[in-house]
């Protein structure tokens, strides 16, 4: 059993994406060390509903790590301390008794704030839909292994793959860049016989749409490879890069 | 797996792919107003209630009633109980639901309480479809069915149907069953038997 702990809160609260911001300040008491970070939230907005105050609002879903819903700038880090997981799988035992914790959103300007820490990340399904597919036809699915991948390739792109889309790189890079996301969609396909046929035209047009919303280049500082809870490598930059390349020769 | 792992029956996705070309329907449309309405009004009720109690604190109730009473073991009497129950929630809910802030812009306690609404009309489905079925079927076991080895004991006879309820337009009405009787041509249904 982990020992409760005591701390201060230091959360951003801010009413709309044109409002301004600031920081509201709460004192936890007695949270148990196995709460999650998310839970602990939970009890501070049962807290302030009882005191008929507006709860903080937070983006969360599956609270097991794979939808990519949670967020949150913990003490100055996208997802908080840990490495390789997201906000959801960070417990209250990584904390000390007297700790002051600073939560804030994603801040980046392809992610608007719509209410306290929630951010609209819709700009990331616009530039899935700008490419991130395998156009076929819809129907029953062919037997399993018709197409034969060799097993690093298919290891590769089931990395690629693991990206949640969570928007952490965006919120750590100082360029706020979403390479790493685009990258990682990218190669999940291209590295992949049935993505291959659209490959080129994928880079394109997804990096397109990328530049477009507001989103910056690759500063190949790596802060993005650090943050991501899903260890992306900023290998698949370099994939994408090449892809690019090859794209604007053809044209 | 209710864990967001969903696998589509191959017709849909096939109906889903034709839709591309259907071009969206008119938000003018008489059927739209009705529903942004009745969606308005919803809103308008569940802000103004003022009650004391959180969307979590009831929702956590109701949970617990489901456990108790509609879990994987039930029976009879435990399923009256627990509907009745529910009902009680559902007063709660009507009477002395608190919702902070505004309905205007983001307001997820708002959102929670729409959907907990949803949650006791489904709760009280599970119990009244439960309650009808006198036989242990599928993954539930009515305790009062069982074999003299414990095993779930079904009622072929009298349940060989898919049920099917018919809300009544209010959540004070008891919903209305329409059965749909089990055909099998191929087959001889049997009881399942892992033991030999």
């Amino acid at each position: 059993m982990d020992k409760n702990i005591s701390f201060t809160l230091k959360i951003w609260r801010q009413n709309g994406p044109k409002e301004k911001g600031h920081f509201d300040t709460f004192q936890m008491k007695d949270i148990p060390g196995d709460t999650s970070f998310l839970e602990m939230l939970d009890i501070l907005n049962e807290q302030l509903v009882s005191e008929g105050k507006e709860p903080v609002v937070f983006d969360h879903d599956c609270r097991e790590g794979i939808c990519g819903m949670c967020s949150l700038y913990i003490n100055g880090h996208p997802h908080g301390p840990a490495t390789g997981a997201t906000t959801c799988q960070i417990y209250m035992r990584r904390f000390q008794d007297g700790d002051t914790i600073t939560v804030e959103p994603w801040r980046s300007a392809g992610f608007p704030v719509i209410k306290d820490l929630m951010v609209d990340r819709s700009a990331f399904d616009k530039i899935m839909q700008a490419g991130g597919y395998v156009s076929v036809r819809t129907g029953a699915p062919q037997n399993a292994n018709a197409i034969l991948i060799p097993k690093p390739i298919a290891d590769e792109a089931m990395d690629a793959a693991s990206c949640i889309g969570c928007g952490a790189c965006v919120a750590a890079c100082k360029n706020g860049s979403a390479m790493l996301f685009v990258s990682a969609k990218v190669s999940q396909l291209n590295l992949l016989p049935q993505g291959k046929p659209e490959a080129l035209k994928r880079a394109k047009a997804m990096l397109a749409k990328m530049d477009e919303l507001g989103f910056g280049n690759c500063t190949n500082t790596r802060a993005c490879e650090a943050e991501c809870p899903k260890c992306v490598s900023i290998t698949n930059i370099a994939r994408l890069n090449r892809d690019f390349i090859r794209a604007k020769l053809k044209d | 797996m209710a864990d967001g792992y969903f696998v589509l029956p191959y017709t849909i996705q096939n109906y889903l792919a034709d839709q591309i070309t259907v071009p969206r329907f008119s938000t003018d449309l008489p059927e739209f107003a009705e529903a942004e309405k009745a969606v308005q009004d919803k809103i308008d009720h569940l802000m103004s209630i003022h009650g004391k109690e959180s969307v979590d604190s009831i929702h956590k109730k109701l949970g617990h009633i489901m456990w108790e009473y509609v879990g994987m073991g039930r029976t009879e009497e435990g399923l009256k109980e627990g509907l009745a129950k529910l009902k009680e929630i559902r007063k709660e809910f009507e009477t002395n639901l608190f919702i902070p802030g505004s309905k205007e812009g983001m307001n997820v306690e708002l959102d929670k309480a729409i959907r907990l609404n949803d949650f006791i009309t489904m709760g009280e489905l599970i119990a009244y479809d439960a309650l009808n079925r006198n036989e242990s079927c599928g993954g539930h076991f009515r305790e009062e069915y069982q074999t003299e080895e414990g095993e779930a004991k079904r009622d072929d006879e009298n349940y060989f149907y898919v049920s099917c309820w018919e809300y009544q337009g209010t959540d004070e009405k008891a919903p209305v069953l329409y059965k749909e009787p089990l055909v099998y041509e191929a087959i001889k249904v049997q009881t399942r038997n892992y033991k030999s």
